[in-house]
């Protein structure tokens, strides 16, 4: 059961295509890279497979349905901006927690101290609130990640760290993973495939 | 350049940052995530600032504008032009001698079209058309500028931010993660930037992840760890296994880089075989 995107095309000014006819699609267990341009579509094309968005043309399908609305996504998005994607005023226990109670093992995966479960996102880094949002992703139920530019913010260990650390869960739990990133020794290093957006 | 004979435009020394907390309710507590932190850059000289996401890499850019939260305590000496930098200079100078890219694009208003926000502090007759420059200089289209920081990716957003900082008369340019997000064409727009300001006489503070981009401009590298400073190396001595490096912790981050061993450390630790 591969997510797949069909004929896919969003604008956000009426006929100013941001991409038109992208079909593309990944297997559980698969690891697939979106490179190009910035600001060709790479995050838009990312919410829309999650989907947060609905694409203005195609459809977006998974088991062969199109998404049931006020349910679990499956599809879990990784932003790229973790600062925008935490409320500001809930600890980080309670964003950690809100879909499920990741297990002690996530936790010690991503290097998540205790001491930080009692602090506003104001006073942690933006490397160490990326960490919270990578494990309050990995939900028993979700089946697809999609890491936008998920470790631009993080050095090159705890970059080598995390990639390690998730890799090996997505091959455990056998879910499928997009990587959107410029990086293209990092796509080279982790993906099995890479798409290029925005280039026909 | 002889560098032990000219005063140097920045010196940071010893610098320390603490936090006051509050808990259960009305106790007080202080953490301090920064112990000892000394960095110096001299004028024409661009100092890259690597290290742990969290060890107080942007903590070090607000102390030196400024820009602390209320709750922080800031101890130790930061001088400019050889003379202390106070508050009240601080103040005097940011937005204009010293320059600031911010490292999140949080920083820019959400309710202003981004052109507009280039525009402010321009000379204003010159202000549009500088701003048009800048827009082109970094491959922004013309029809950008009257776009609102939500309607631009994240990439665009960097570019954005980078533009504002770019005046004249600016003396020490301090950039905080300038460059995530962006493709290589832009990204090296921004660092041919960096490189002019330095070549115009600035000092550049340039703070990032990226080392492979900061090795291309940088003299100098400081390598930060939990709030210490472990390690200032020559840009050079970053090739091969590192071993012209001075320190085990910057040797591990050089060699954790996807372009060297990326994670064979953590292969070797037990792990399974994860990249082909």
């Amino acid at each position: 059961m591969p997510l797949i995107g069909e004929g896919l095309g969003f604008y956000y000014q009426k006929e100013q295509w941001v991409f038109k006819d992208i079909n593309i699609s990944v297997e559980p267990g698969e690891v697939l890279g979106l490179s190009g341009y910035s600001g060709c579509g790479k995050t838009t094309l990312a919410r829309i497979l999650a989907g947060y968005m609905p694409p203005l043309e195609g459809r977006v399908l998974l088991d062969n349905n199109v998404f049931r609305q006020r349910k679990f996504r499956p599809v879990q998005l990784i932003y790229q901006h973790p600062e925008k994607a935490v409320d500001p005023k809930w600890r980080m226990y309670e964003i950690l927690t809100e879909s499920y109670i990741p297990s002690q093992d996530i936790l010690d995966a991503f290097e998540i101290r205790e001491e930080w479960m009692n602090r506003w996102p104001i006073e942690l880094s933006g490397g160490e609130l990326q960490r919270f949002c990578i494990a309050r992703a990995l939900n028993p139920e979700t089946k697809y990640l999609i890491a936008d530019e998920m470790t631009t913010m993080l050095d090159a260990i705890t970059q080598a760290k995390i990639w390690h650390s998730l890799l090996k869960i997505c091959q455990g739990r056998n879910l499928g993973l997009i990587v959107v990133s410029h990086e293209k020794s990092l796509l080279h290093r982790i993906c099995d495939r890479i798409y290029a957006v925005g280039q026909s | 350049m002889n560098r032990t004979e000219k005063t140097p435009l920045l010196e940071v020394k010893k610098l320390e940052i603490g936090f006051t907390q509050y808990f259960k309710g009305t106790q007080k507590r202080t953490i301090k995530p920064i112990a000892d932190l000394h960095v110096d850059i001299h004028e024409g000289e661009i100092v890259a600032v690597v290290g742990a996401s969290g060890s107080g890499k942007s903590l070090l850019a607000h102390a030196v504008l400024g820009i602390l939260p209320g709750n922080a305590i800031c101890k130790g000496q930061i001088m400019y032009c050889g003379e202390e930098l106070t508050d009240e200079r601080k103040i005097q100078l940011r937005g204009k001698e010293i320059s600031f890219i911010p490292q999140s694009v949080n920083y820019l208003d959400p309710l202003m079209p981004v052109g507009k926000q280039v525009q402010i502090g321009l000379e204003k007759s010159q202000a549009k058309k500088k701003q048009q420059e800048l827009f082109c200089q970094y491959d922004l289209q013309e029809n950008t500028s009257n776009l609102f920081p939500y309607e631009l990716s994240g990439g665009m957003l960097r570019r954005v931010l980078f533009a504002t900082s770019v005046r004249e008369g600016v003396r020490l340019v301090i950039a905080d993660e300038p460059t995530p997000g962006i493709h290589p064409q832009a990204l090296s727009e921004i660092l041919k930037q960096l490189k002019k300001f330095a070549d115009a006489g600035a000092g550049v503070m340039l703070i990032t992840h990226d080392i492979m981009s900061a090795l291309e401009i940088a003299d100098r590298m400081a390598v930060i760890k939990d709030g210490r400073t472990v390690e200032i190396s020559e840009a050079s001595a970053f090739e091969g296994k590192g071993e012209g490096l001075q320190t085990d912790y910057t040797r591990r981050l050089w060699r954790a880089l996807p372009q060297n061993d990326f994670d064979l450390e953590f292969r070797a630790e037990g792990g399974t075989e994860l990249c082909p």
